[in-house]
């Protein structure tokens, strides 16, 4: 829209016509008080906090539903002003507990701040106040009645922001109040004595992020600590493929240093606003008693602790004889999910120039190498998170977005609250997201590779894609969707192989993404930790890589096959880092009989409890590196909290490979190597090394001191790498995040016997793949959800 | 719209319903008309009935909820079969209005929003009923009765007394 | 039932009908009922509006708005369907006129009803009763059915092809709140009667988001009358920029209380001394709220005043609803109120805050300070609170609770100190215990 100019405060700005004058200030750093206004929420003016003097209007007018106009004369702060502020103040203040000291908001309360600038502290009110007891409407959600101004804030984020609808408002005046959807009659949850009102929803705390005061608090949080008394670090999530940041929110304890808190309140991430339950909650099997602490060797039949040089000896001799006696290719290794760009690579580079193997790979969560090899030679093809916030069209295959990746639910609400963007899903589920649709087809369960066929104008596919579904029906969504410019296709990860190929095929005017479980699914694939493609999905044989590595050219075993050697007695060892195939495959723990396996993990999984040497590993929110998510955004990820007596991965593999007796400047390229300063990696302080590489490539000094330092790594990713040959390191190092796109031609060849191996872990939005059940929050909410009076949200879907 | 199988209501109530939620460009307006007659049928808002109007109006029972506590007239739980208002507000109080809740009090020997033991009557201060003119005034249920005194006001309970089988 | 008043000074324009049984149709018509809107068919929108605004009929809900105006600032042209929605919520303390024109003339409303539909294009009205009066809209759903049956509502009303015109009864469920033309469309739209955010005006944007009319059912009433008898005769009626009469309820202490119609401007201290017979029993008049209960009170000396919009403003207070409360000697005016405080509490909707908590500290305060436990600066906090009330709030309740209020401790808090001193009325009207208030709607 045409800017406007206008005066406020006797400046002179100007805005886009139509811009809220409480906006328009704010982006020219005015700042207007207010508690209903809440930036992409509908419009309340119910506080009245955010009163200013416009010039010729008889009243003071609520800056937050006023659009600027040209020529508007605007004073903001004036004796008049800051007496109808005061006096709004007072008459909250009146009735509110003032618990300040003990309150959970205490210090990041906007109630708090306001009283502080305007002055209204003196309560002149004879009158006792109201009290009511706080309420625990979930495991995560504590309502405190008293505190509550009545901003609506949580009703709205709820409703219009989650779809949810779970909160409103129950009676009137003086005695409304915040009601969640099941009353304490109806709840049959009764805590001594008294029934509970209870949330019945997808418990994630979005009304907490955005209450202004202390009313709505968190369970995992509340009465913990005081926000000063914490550091906060941004970091990304670990738990899906979406790459919400989320501030985490650290405290010192005798072993290292604990996470308190996740929440939003630095809205610097492509989240923006958001973040789910998992992001927010799920941080707590970082603090499980049950992580390991200490090295652990089998000895006769047993698991016992031995100092960190007996297991890397024993592990490394080990591995540098088997590979001796019985070749390289006799030796597998197995990747993460939720292991760092920097240590995949790593990982995949130890298989192929320490071990001397391509028997790599990981669970793959989606088919990635399809994309790729499908989008190679294109540009702009490869979707960004940002293009589900923006773009005009959009269309989902497969996958459910509202549970296993809410941040892509969010992202399409809200495309379709603030730009009318148009969503076409095609599912074999009922999806919650068909709400926002503008045609919604159900496919057959296994239809959509029909569905890629009658889009690519095939209609004899058009009763094997939905049997449900009209001709007609069919008919309009295929031509809507030719003639949609400007489309983005979002992909859920049962529809891989040839199937995608031929959805990428059908659609040659548009954009796609595919939906992957975990962190850094996207990039684990990126990096090469398959048997059969390198870094960047280059080829085994010819590319840059290849010359580089002088490995083997011939496809490694893939996962399922390295299973099936051991049980044949052809694998000798297997390298197990931050996975659990045992349990995700169900493989018959007898398998492994006759091999040397070695795991790191945090936990004693399934897979640690058959290792002959357990490694004690940090996790994501423990280390620094980067993440590339399921769009392929890349983000950096930082060192939040501590656990003593754990060590990075990266560290782990790379203290593997010296006690092989590798050349370690061969596998990682840091500088003045003989000083590398291994001593800050030890106990506690381990990541040291790394952060203070952050710290020192930031300031433009020459780091990499260290062969644990990722930066390292990520300067030979940059440089062999393609897609993220364009990183920019400020970027990186400044939260931002980055698109990446293997989109160079020359990719590893597939064949159409090749198995793509995708097995989707189909979590919800209260599992986590094996960390589940290591987070009490998690076990708490399914206790919690699986309790709830089903129905009550029955008619909003 | 949901198809109710079973309702609560009797036939003609139901049938009303039906055609209440056609009339209106959206049906959600139905609600609050529902709602009264509702409770005219029932006695008060029951759970069954938030239920069921919210699946004749494809609400959530929330929404259903948070509308009715709004309203004053809506109660969920039972009165008395008849609920005796009584205006206190100016024009009434000029006129006696509290010296007439006080007589109804003393001779139903309730309070407030309180109920007779026989289930017979309850009692209510109300706000302005729109009779100011013909004050002191009072409502039974939806009957108005006019310029009342405490005399007038027994022979209005007995009147409504009369009506019941001894 | 209503009592059927009368007095030689009335000039009967909208009560004409009032007591000959108007509510059945085929008397309704003897009486040249529905002419208007025939006349209102041949004739068109154009002129419609034209004599309306002739008329200078401004509106009688409260705000006094010019009702030609209102309707003329309808868009022609809307996708939006157009709606006419007739507010007969009439729940401000004192008001009872539109209760009486549902009893005595209901087809005179669904008139109104159609011509305004006429004068906008619209073919849908509404007319919304409070939930109090059933017993009206059964009267009204009567006259309805029956204007069905005659042709004269529906499809090709009248057997003019293409002009129809559909009319929804109903009625709320107790809120004054919902009189409030925003929160009246909420309420009617199955939602919490909260006022929504203006602009857009209802006009542009109003019911189910289409351009609506929303007017008093007196209002609404007046418009046949005014087609039949011309725009200028009926202005002429009344004073200047106040055409014609109004339905004025006068009640508290006089001897003849009731709704007359007078014509605008007429004398405040006439209608009290001679129209409704004088202050009871012969004592002295203390006050008047001139408008119902959100006027501010005025006092013995300032009822020398003519009974119309501009001269109430003038005089600091408002014509509001018209409903003229008298109070005599007796009365004593901390009692009034608390009364009268204690309604904008209870009726708030609550969505604002300074009108959600500042109607709620004034009666908290001025309960106290009636049982006996105030304090001299409890008379500043209230009008310290009602003065930070005034002009703050989402909707006008805000300024109808806190104008009274600042109106009795004003002119009034020789009173206040007396009480604190110790002063109570002779005949006290709330027992010093208010047993049993209020309690809030629903849900507890
Ligand atoms: C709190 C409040 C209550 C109101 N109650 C009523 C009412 O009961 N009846 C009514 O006609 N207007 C009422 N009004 C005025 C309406 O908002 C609106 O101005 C009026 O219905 C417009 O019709 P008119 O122009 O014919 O007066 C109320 C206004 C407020 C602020
Ligand atoms: S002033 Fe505010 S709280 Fe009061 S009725 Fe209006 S909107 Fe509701
Ligand atoms: S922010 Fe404007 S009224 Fe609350």
């Amino acid at each position: 829209m045409a800017d406007v100019t206008f005066i406020v405060d006797g400046n002179t700005l100007t805005a886009p016509a139509g811009t809220l004058l409480i906006d328009a200030c704010k982006s020219h750093g005015i700042e207007i008080p207010a508690f209903c206004y809440y930036p992409g929420l509908s419009l309340q003016a119910a506080c009245r906090m955010c009163v200013v003097r416009i010039e010729k209007m008889p009243k003071l007018q609520t800056a937050c539903t006023t659009p600027v106009a040209e020529g508007m004369n605007v004073t903001t702060e004036s004796p008049e002003i800051a007496q109808a502020r005061k006096a709004t103040l007072q008459l909250l203040l009146g009735n509110h507990p003032l618990d300040c000291p003990v309150c959970d908001a205490g210090g990041e309360c906007e109630l708090q701040d306001m009283t502080f600038k305007y002055g209204a502290a003196d309560s002149f009110y004879a009158e006792p106040k109201n009290h009511r007891d706080e309420q625990k409407w979930s495991p995560v959600v504590y309502f405190d009645r008293p505190r509550c101004i009545l901003c609506y804030r949580c009703v709205r984020m709820c409703g219009e922001g989650m779809d949810i609808f779970a909160l409103g408002v129950a009676n009137r005046g003086a005695s409304s109040i915040i009601a969640p959807n099941i009353p304490a009659h109806l709840s049959g949850v009764v805590e001594n004595g008294t029934e509970l009102a209870q949330l019945d929803c997808e418990q994630c705390g979005m009304c907490i992020d955005a209450c202004p005061v202390g009313a709505l608090t968190s369970g995992t949080y509340r009465y913990k600590t005081r926000p000063w008394e914490m550091n906060h670090t941004a970091t990304v999530c670990t738990h899906c493929g979406d790459g919400c940041k989320t501030t985490l929110g650290v405290r010192s304890v005798a072993d290292g240093s604990e996470i308190l808190r996740g929440d939003n309140r630095d809205k610097s991430g492509m989240n923006g606003d958001f973040l789910c339950n998992k992001g927010r909650y799920a941080f707590d099997f970082a603090n499980n008693i049950e992580r390991l602490t200490s090295p652990l060797i089998r000895k006769d039949g047993k698991l016992v602790p031995v100092s960190w040089d007996e297991a890397l000896n024993f592990a490394g001799n080990k591995l540098r004889d088997l590979r001796q006696e019985r070749g390289p290719n006799s030796i597998g290794i197995i990747g993460s999910n939720r292991t760092t760009n920097e240590e995949n690579y790593l990982l995949q580079k130890f298989a192929r120039t320490v071990i001397g193997t391509n028997n790599i790979d990981h669970h793959r969560t989606a088919d990635f190498v399809t994309l790729a090899t499908s989008l190679q030679g294109t540009t702009g093809r490869f979707a960004s998170q940002h293009d589900v916030e923006k773009s005009p069209a959009i269309l989902l295959v497969g996958g459910d977005p509202t549970n296993q990746a809410p941040l892509t639910a969010w992202n399409i609400r809200t495309n379709v609250r603030h730009n009318k963007a148009r969503i076409y899903i095609a599912n074999h589920e009922e999806i919650k997201l068909r709400r926002q649709a503008k045609a919604f087809l159900q496919v057959s369960q296994f239809g959509y590779g029909s569905l890629a066929t009658y889009l690519a104008g095939d209609d004899s596919a058009a009763l094997a894609t939905s049997t449900i579904a009209q001709a007609d029906e069919l008919s309009s969504f295929r031509s809507a969707l030719l003639a949609e410019a400007n489309l983005t296709v979002v992909i859920g990860n049962e529809v891989r192989g040839g199937e995608l190929a031929n959805l990428i095929k059908a659609l040659p005017h548009a954009r796609f993404a595919l939906l992957a479980d975990y962190a850094n699914s996207r990039g684990a694939s990126d990096m090469g930790v398959l048997p059969d493609a390198l870094p960047g999905y280059q080829s085994l044989a010819g590319s840059t890589i290849a010359s580089e590595y002088a490995a083997a050219d011939t496809p490694g075993l893939d996962l399922l096959a390295m299973f099936d050697a051991a049980a044949a007695n052809k694998l000798s060892a297997l390298y197990v880092v931050g996975s659990n195939p045992i349990k995700r495959f169900g493989i018959d723990p007898a398998t492994l009989a006759n091999t040397f396996v070695v795991v790191q993990d945090l936990f004693l999984t399934e897979t640690a409890a058959l290792a002959d040497v357990v490694f004690p590993a940090a996790n994501l929110y423990e280390k620094s590196g980067s993440v590339t998510n399921s769009y392929g955004d890349l983000q950096l990820v930082s060192k939040a909290a501590d656990k003593a007596g754990t060590r990075s991965d990266f560290e782990l593999i790379v203290r593997l490979a010296g006690h092989m007796g590798h050349d370690l400047k061969t596998l990682v390229p840091f500088g003045k190597g003989l000083r590398s300063d291994l001593g800050q990696s030890r106990g506690a302080q381990s990541g040291e090394a790394d952060r203070h590489s952050v710290w020192m490539t930031a300031n433009n000094l020459e780091p990499k001191t260290s062969p644990f330092d990722p930066f390292a790594i990520l300067d030979e990713i940059q440089r062999l790498v393609p897609g993220y040959d364009k990183l920019l390191r400020l970027q990186l190092l400044s939260g931002n995040d980055q698109h990446v796109s293997p989109a160079t031609s020359g990719l590893v060849q597939i064949t159409a016997a090749r198995k793509d191996l995708v097995l989707p872990s189909s979590d919800t939005l209260f599992t986590s793949g094996s960390l589940t059940r290591y987070s009490p929050m998690l076990q708490d909410v399914q206790r919690h959800q699986s309790t709830e009076v089903a129905d009550h949200l029955a008619s909003a879907d | 719209m949901a198809t109710i199988t079973t309702s609560i209501f009797t036939p003609a109530t139901a049938a009303r319903f039906d055609k209440l939620a056609g009339i209106y460009p959206v049906k959600r307006s139905a609600l609050v008309p529902m709602l009264l007659y509702a409770q005219d049928e029932i006695g008060y808002v029951s759970d069954a009935v938030v239920t069921e109007i919210a699946q004749r109006l494809d609400l959530l029972e929330l929404d259903v909820r948070n509308v009715l506590s709004y309203y004053s007239m809506l109660r969920t739980v039972p009165a008395g079969k008849y609920n005796v208002q009584v205006c206190t507000n100016i024009s009434c109080m000029l006129r006696g209005g509290f010296a007439l809740l006080d007589h109804c009090k003393h001779t139903l020997g309730i309070g407030h929003k309180e109920t007779t033991p026989d289930g017979l009557f309850s009692l209510e201060e109300v706000e302005c009923i729109g009779a100011c003119c013909w004050a002191p005034a009072v409502q039974v249920n939806y009957d108005f009765h006019d310029d009342l005194t405490p005399a007038k006001m027994d022979a209005v309970l007995e009147t409504y007394r009369a009506r019941e089988p001894r | 039932m209503p009592t059927l008043v009368s007095h030689p000074d009335e000039v009967k324009v909208l009560s004409r009908r009032f007591g000959q049984g108007a509510a059945n149709i085929d008397k309704y018509l003897e009486l040249d009922g529905y002419k208007a809107t025939q006349k209102a068919i041949a004739e068109g929108p154009e002129w419609i509006i034209n004599t309306m605004k002739a008329s200078g009929l401004r509106g009688r809900g409260g705000a006094g708005f010019p009702t030609g105006m209102k309707w003329s600032f309808v868009p022609k042209v809307s996708e939006k369907p157009k709606y006419i929605l007739v507010n007969g919520d009439e729940s401000e303390p004192g008001t009872c006129k539109d209760h009486i024109i549902f009893l005595e003339d209901p087809h005179s409303i669904i008139e109104g009803t159609i011509i305004a539909g006429l004068a906008v294009g619209s073919k849908m009205g509404f007319i919304y009763l409070r939930g109090e009066y059933r017993y009206l809209l059964n009267i009204m759903e009567k006259a309805v059915a029956d204007a069905y049956a005659k042709g004269f509502l529906g499809k090709n009303i009248f057997g003019n092809d293409g002009v129809d015109f559909d009319i929804i009864t109903q009625t709320g469920a107790g809120a004054y709140e919902v009189g409030e033309e925003s929160a009246l469309m909420e309420s009617l739209e199955g939602k919490r009667g909260i006022p929504r955010i203006r602009p857009p005006f209802p006009a542009v944007v109003g019911l189910y988001g289409g351009p609506t009319v929303i007017n008093n059912a007196e209002t609404i009433a007046n418009a046949p009358h005014i087609l039949l008898m011309g725009g200028e005769a009926y202005a002429k009626i009344g004073t200047e920029r106040n055409g014609g009469t109004r339905l004025f309820g006068i009640s508290g202490h006089v001897e003849r209380p009731g709704v007359y119609e007078l014509p605008m401007g007429y004398s405040l201290r006439k209608a009290i001394y001679d129209v409704a017979g004088g202050i009871k029993g012969g004592k002295q008049l203390k006050a008047v709220v001139p408008g119902g209960a959100s006027c501010p009170i005025l006092r013995a000396d300032e009822i020398d005043i003519g009974l119309d919009f501009d001269q109430l403003a003038k005089a600091g207070s408002m014509l509001g609803s018209g409903g003229i409360v008298v109070l005599d000697e007796t009365v004593s005016i901390v009692e009034f109120a608390l009364r009268t405080i204690r309604f904008y509490q209870h009726e708030s909707c609550g969505w604002c805050i300074p009108c959600r908590e500042g109607t709620d500290w004034i009666k908290k305060t001025l309960t106290r300070f009636h049982a006996g436990g105030g304090t001299r600066k409890d008379i500043d906090n209230v009008q310290y609170i009602a003065e930070n009330m005034m002009g703050r709030t989402f909707c006008p309740l805000g300024d109808a609770a806190a104008m009274p209020t600042l109106g009795f401790v004003k002119k009034f808090r020789s009173e206040f100190e007396e009480y604190l001193a110790g002063a109570r009325p002779a005949n006290p009207l709330i027992q010093i215990q208010p047993v049993g208030e209020p309690e809030h709607a629903g849900a507890h």
